[in-house]
């Protein structure tokens, strides 16, 4: 049996060597996915991010536990969910090597055959993730798992590829890292579809929650000024709720991203986490802007696969002698470094 | 363009704390360009047999010192050969008495590594039986 039938099949096997294959870019892996890309599309992509230590992997440790609970109300008829786990490690820039250690606080999750974590390194990619982390995250949606959540490496500023993978993305803060300057500058905090305040019973929460309302104000003045402050806690803006409290969802509403206190060592505010995350899946399902999501992250890995692949025909068409020799004449200032590049693709379009 | 590292799994199954040994290996592997995924304290066989199939190692490294290793890496052997991975090479580094080295090799344990090791001959083991494995494959 091919390996994309065992995957498909549910083998965790097959599917921990195609992960392997996909991440290592090997002509095998991307004949694999190009043959799983008809499964693929159906799992809701979820992207956690933040600075390193504010609790990512106990954050997703304790969400994966959330979804794949049953429902101990008994009138949901919500399945428990299939979960995959990407956790990616920053590599060495010297050696290449890793340690990859989000699996130490995932350790609730073994011995569940529901849930399938694996870690990557981010092998010299700077925005957060690796370049196969897409590769990987598609091969587990093509196997089944209905949710995915994506664990970026711990994000300074500008590490923002997540939320292009990603269909939300939770920014995850903690308290006493940075006052109110830190955030209103750009960058991560403007990818945030949730704000996380993790670590909520260390001092100082208040402050940080504090910056980050205000930061939130001045990015969504509107529905801040004219919108009632209580509900906006809960993402979702008030406009829309009919006279029992329900939430009428339109093409006309806006995500005002929330907030949530959490305390992922001991599990407090996951139930929240967990309810404002599947709000802002029904938000996107409703509103359209999933299709625009899937769209705009379905044009962005055209196009870098378009520029890689570009790349290796060209040095494929080009001597290496002849490339030296454009050096060499580009380092006596002969001709300019636009010059250069014309020499050098003159040869692709013959 | 395609990259490939060897992947070790380190673990310590067992009921002892003493992770400094597992942790200074890890960043030696590291340090030789290996991906190794550090698993923490107090693993189950069955968590690491589980640990090692999702993440497809090459490699895992135990570190045991607790003397239950007679009864921990037998079983790791046959999780493993339930997931139809024999071809992991396992090593074992801690405290383990001499006349049970011998044994631990025979069942298949590739290196045992006790304290005093230098880690540099631990890469190059490592490396060797790695290289040894993919020409067979």
């Amino acid at each position: 049996m091919s390996l994309t039938a065992s995957v498909l099949e549910g083998n965790r096997l097959a599917l921990a060597r195609l992960l392997t294959q996909v991440e290592n870019n090997t002509p095998e892996g991307r004949e694999a996915l190009s043959e799983l890309f008809p499964y693929t599309g159906k799992a809701h992509l979820i992207g956690v991010t933040g600075a390193p230590g504010t609790g990512k992997s106990s954050l997703v440790n304790q969400l994966a536990r959330f979804f794949r609970q049953q429902e101990e109300d008994t009138q949901s008829t919500d399945l428990t969910r299939r979960v995959g786990i990407v956790a990616v490690d920053p590599s060495s820039p010297f050696t290449g090597g890793a340690i990859l250690g989000d699996r130490v606080r995932m350790r609730d999750l073994a011995g569940d055959s529901g849930v399938f974590i694996r870690s990557m390194a981010s092998r010299g990619s700077l925005g957060g993730l690796a370049h196969t982390t897409g590769g990987i995250v598609q091969a587990l949606d093509a196997a089944g798992f209905e949710v995915i959540l994506i664990e970026t490496v711990g994000a300074g500023q500008a590490e923002v590829d997540i939320a292009r993978l990603a269909h939300t993305t939770l920014v995850v803060e903690a308290p006493g890292l940075g006052d109110d300057i830190q955030a209103i500058k750009a960058g991560i905090l403007e990818i945030a579809d949730i704000l996380v305040i993790n670590k909520a019973d260390r001092p100082g929460v208040e402050s940080t929650e504090r910056a980050l309302r205000s930061m939130l104000q001045l990015a969504y003045p509107v529905s801040h000024i004219f919108l009632n402050h209580e509900k906006l806690h809960h993402g979702l803006n008030p406009e829309f709720t009919n006279q029992s409290g329900e939430t009428i969802i339109t093409d006309k509403m806006i995500w005002n991203p929330p907030i949530v206190k959490t305390i992922a060592t001991e599990g407090n505010g996951v139930r929240d986490l967990a309810s404002l995350i599947s709000q802002h899946y029904e938000f996107l399902q409703k509103t359209g802007e999933w299709e625009r999501r899937e769209l705009a992250r379905l044009q962005s890995e055209l196009n870098s696969l378009l520029q890689e692949t570009l790349v290796d025909r060209w040095k494929s068409s080009i001597a290496p002698e002849e490339y030296e020799l454009v050096l060499q004449s580009l380092f006596r200032h002969d001709i300019s470094p636009w010059q250069a590049v014309e020499v050098l693709l003159s040869g692709m379009k013959k | 363009m395609s990259e490939r590292r060897i992947r070790v799994l380190i673990a310590k199954p067992g009921l002892d704390g003493h992770d400094r040994g597992a942790k200074v290996v890890a960043r030696a592997l590291r340090d030789a360009g290996m991906e190794v995924i550090y698993t923490g304290l107090r693993q189950t066989p069955e968590m690491i047999a589980e640990s090692a199939l999702q993440e497809d190692v090459d490699v895992i490294g135990l570190s045991i010192l607790s003397g239950a290793h007679m009864a921990l890496v037998p079983r790791v052997f046959d999780l493993l050969k339930q997931n139809k991975q024999e071809n992991v090479k396992v090593f074992v580094g801690g405290i383990i008495p001499d006349e049970d080295v011998s044994k631990l090799l025979e069942m298949g344990v590739v290196g045992v590594y006790g304290p005093g090791t230098l880690t540099d001959d631990i890469v190059k083991d490592i490396e060797q039986k790695v290289r040894s494995r993919s020409k067979t494959n």
